[in-house]
């Protein structure tokens, strides 16, 4: 016999429930007087560098209603393509949001500035992006995907993570719709024709 | 930065529940068709928001009087629960951000879409949070939840339950899980938890009966231990915790 791997296996995952805000939004859902505010409804501090920008959307299910249970949250880097945490970051862009989904119309809304280009491992920049992580009644495991700037054409084309899709027919689902006022209009969509790519990091 | 590899170990996704779990009837249409893209984690997934304890608020991790009025608490078995956040490495992960949210002890829910017949508790809010120490240790107070009924199948109902959510270094860590308690016949019978594959991955999600953590004449203890996906290096001096 070999000698046994001590990895432990990670924690299953188990959906969010349609009750999630109780926890990770109880202003949000009315209960108020436990939390000051709810974490990660701000996303900028007084003087972020970089242009101010919202992003706006539903998340659809596989016969095109929206969801009005879910709880996105969003990380990105900031103008200059660094992280929160890493040398150089501006302390007024704290990079993560989140945004339940409104209880009736579905939308969500992040109101936070256009990243700069990151780079990737291998020391190539990738496109500007926003990481996404969804979660919801029905959704086992929380899905993570990207969204990219449809009017940021040429960094797009050269992306690593857009161009090692096979079905390059799809690439279109992760493209942030430029509305001309600074809003960026990203639907998800679960399942069905249009269906967004999610990806197994 | 160091030139060492970097990045999150891959998530055993025979592991975890699939997507579409049919018997959990809203997974059908909201679970993804297409295979999820595999890539390799990069600076925008192995990253992720820091939270410090300047957000914890004194009563935060203590739902048995973080909604209550002056004097009064919530009803209900009087419960501690504890336990570490690993990473699958096994070393304890400090600074994690763990978010619990639960039923009353009657089942019911602090939420505008529940309509459950049991009532609300006026001194239980149901939301507490927690930042692990550097050893990754959390613990909080709250009453047992009770088991309620949802609209799945005709009869369905949920264990006793209290979900966590839990950030570790890095945003592809992110998790939200469900803790069950030890020898409640209706976990083997919910189909969310019948989302879990194997019998074994399902009973990680136990928490088990601590008499010695226990503390006489006031509270039953529960240990859930939570690991998260392992971790290959850490970049940056805020986060020396890595390999």
């Amino acid at each position: 016999m070999v000698q046994k791997l001590e990895n432990l296996k990670e924690s299953p995952s188990q959906t969010a429930g349609p009750y999630v805000h109780i926890g990770l939004t109880p202003n949000f859902s009315g209960i108020t007087g436990v939390y000051d505010a709810d974490l990660g409804t701000k996303m900028l501090g007084n003087a972020p560098k970089g242009e101010r920008i919202t992003i706006t959307g539903r998340v659809l299910d596989g016969t095109g209603t929206p969801l009005r249970d879910a709880l996105l949250e969003i990380w990105q880097a900031d103008a200059n393509g660094i992280y929160p945490g890493q040398d150089g970051a501006d302390a007024d862009v704290y990079g993560w949001g989140r945004c339940p989904t409104d209880m009736d119309d579905g939308t969500f809304r992040f109101e936070t500035i256009k990243p700069g280009a990151v780079q990737n491992r291998d020391g190539t920049p990738m496109a500007p992006h926003v990481t996404l992580w969804i979660v919801a009644r029905g959704i086992n495991l929380g899905l993570h995907t990207r969204m990219y700037f449809a009017d940021e054409a040429e960094a797009n084309a050269a992306d690593p993570v857009l161009k090692r899709i096979e079905h390059q027919v799809r690439v279109p689902t992760l493209m942030g719709q430029p509305q001309g006022d600074g809003t960026y209009l990203f639907d998800i969509h679960l399942q069905g024709p249009d269906e967004t790519i999610f990806f197994d990091i | 930065m160091t030139e060492k590899p970097s990045g999150l170990f891959h998530r055993d996704r025979s592991w975890h529940p699939a997507a579409l779990t049919p018997p959990y009837k809203t997974s059908v249409k909201r679970s993804p068709a297409a295979a999820p893209l595999a890539m390799p984690s990069t600076l925008s997934e192995d990253t992720g928001p820091v939270f410090t304890r300047d957000i914890l608020g004194p009563q935060d991790a203590d739902l048995i009087h973080n909604f209550a009025s002056d004097g009064q608490s919530a009803i209900g078995p009087r419960i501690i629960v504890y336990g570490r956040v690993l990473d699958e490495t096994g070393r304890g992960v400090p600074n994690a951000l763990v978010e619990v949210w639960q039923a009353n002890a009657g089942g019911r829910y602090r939420h505008k879409k529940e309509s459950y017949l049991a009532p609300l508790d006026p001194n239980f809010g149901g939301c507490g949070r927690v930042i692990t120490d550097e050893h990754g240790n959390y613990e909080f107070r709250t009453i047992q939840p009770g088991p309620y009924p949802w609209p799945n199948g005709p009869n369905d109902w949920r264990p006793a339950h209290i979900h966590f959510s839990i950030f570790g270094q890095s945003f592809g860590q992110r998790l939200i899980t469900q803790m069950y308690f030890e020898g409640d016949p209706m976990i083997w019978q919910c189909p969310i938890v019948g989302t879990i594959p194997s019998r074994e991955a399902i009973e990680r999600l136990v928490a088990a009966l601590d008499m010695r953590r226990t503390v006489p004449m006031d509270a039953r203890a529960y240990k859930f231990d939570i690991v998260l996906r392992g971790v290959r290096q850490t970049m940056f001096e805020n986060r020396m915790e890595g390999l």
